[in-house]
């Protein structure tokens, strides 16, 4: 590399555009992949592009905070996304007065075991206690869980990684898994997965059928709400 | 302009959320608050409007909004996904507890809600078996 080209590098790599750029590359290509394979859940758009993006910072050498001071514009829209989940939560409605009693107990049975399981097992198998306490709200969708892990004295970024990883994770395996369960009932697999797999697991569900998508997004919707409220007052009785 | 209606109207339902999340010190972060007015705010406002909060039009400035943003859902996480990069040492030393409750705690979360569910569907005996009304 000659002066010149490594000083357009040298500045590009500092600004917050080429980040965020190089971002919405990966996403777009990854994304482009998944329709050609069908919506084959291997190649599943969210763990192609951070494996992608790790390597690349890894090439170069950056600095994750000088990744994030790009990528944070793409972050921020997790809030709005959040509130968003009110309009098909709303279009859902009629069918939310019928099963909304079990739905709730489901979810919050859902909610509630899944955290305490995903803590046993770590603290089973050797996982030190920070480690244990980022993984109680690992289905909880990103911005959230963050604040949660906040307040219960987890690492909230180690909290977000996880967090992202369990949404691949119920991505790949809940076709499987309800094949192998014998469940056929679009709302119901909606909300299981919804549950434990919060906005992965429902950009996935959309990708099956519009109804598990809504129902999917539905429960991702009271589980966060549900998690938020639990949480907390479960992590003092377990730790 | 419509998509830029509905984007306001979310961030302002994230402001007030947040807003009433710090003030009152709840443990229910902002988005939340957000999402939970903007739905009782909802069902309220066509309640009134048209009398019957079945019928819900599809296609105003807000809908459109959402939909455009939760279609891109998944390329929101990627930023914190990448954050892993800071935690690779951790991954490599605790890599078999944390890959086990993640995967053993995912199928944990969704057989046992499903399992309850179909349980609580089947007392109630309520029809839910798809297809007869299915509308996004």
């Amino acid at each position: 590399m000659n002066g010149v080209n490594e000083g357009v590098w040298v500045y590009l790599s500092t600004s917050p555009l080429l980040w965020l750029t190089v971002t919405l590359i990966v996403y777009c290509a990854a994304s482009q992949l998944y329709e050609w394979s069908n919506a084959n859940p291997l190649l599943n758009p969210v763990a192609i592009s951070i494996t992608l993006l790790i390597s690349f910072l890894a090439l170069t050498k950056t600095d994750y905070q000088l990744y994030f001071s790009g990528a944070q514009y793409i972050h921020f829209l997790l809030g709005p996304a959040t509130v968003a989940l009110a309009i098909p939560l709303y279009h859902q409605v009629s069918k939310l007065k019928k099963i909304w009693f079990s739905a709730m107990v489901a979810i919050s049975t859902g909610v509630v075991l899944g955290a305490v399981s995903s803590v046993f097992i770590a603290k089973w198998l050797g996982a030190d206690i920070q480690t244990q306490l980022s993984l109680a709200p690992k289905s909880v969708t990103a911005p959230v869980a963050m604040g949660i892990a906040e307040k219960i004295g987890a690492l909230p970024s180690l909290t977000a990684a996880l967090v992202v990883m369990t949404g691949v994770t119920g991505a790949l395996i809940c076709t499987l898994l309800f094949s192998l369960l014998g469940i056929k009932d679009n709302s119901v697999k909606g909300i299981a997965v919804g549950v434990a797999a919060h906005g992965i697991g429902t950009a996935r569900a959309f990708k099956i059928s519009a109804e598990m998508g809504a129902f999917s997004g539905l429960a991702m919707a009271l589980s966060t709400l549900i998690s938020a409220l639990a949480l907390p007052w479960l992590v003092t009785f377990l730790f | 302009m419509n998509f830029l209606y509905g984007l306001t109207l979310l961030l302002i339902y994230q402001l007030i959320g947040e807003g009433l999340s710090l003030f009152f010190t709840l443990s229910v972060p902002g988005p939340v608050i957000g999402m939970s007015l903007l739905f009782l705010s909802l069902l309220v406002f066509y309640k009134i409007k048209n009398n019957n909060a079945e019928k819900q039009p599809q296609n105003d400035a807000l809908s459109n909004s959402a939909a455009a943003i939760l279609n891109h859902l998944s390329l929101l996480f990627i930023p914190a996904g990448v954050g892993l990069i800071v935690h690779i040492d951790r991954l490599e030393d605790q890599w078999l507890p944390i890959i086990a409750a993640i995967v053993l705690g995912s199928i944990i979360t969704m057989a046992v809600t499903a399992g309850v569910m179909m349980l609580l569907n089947r007392l109630l005996k309520l029809d839910t078996d798809s297809q007869s009304e299915t509308k996004i």
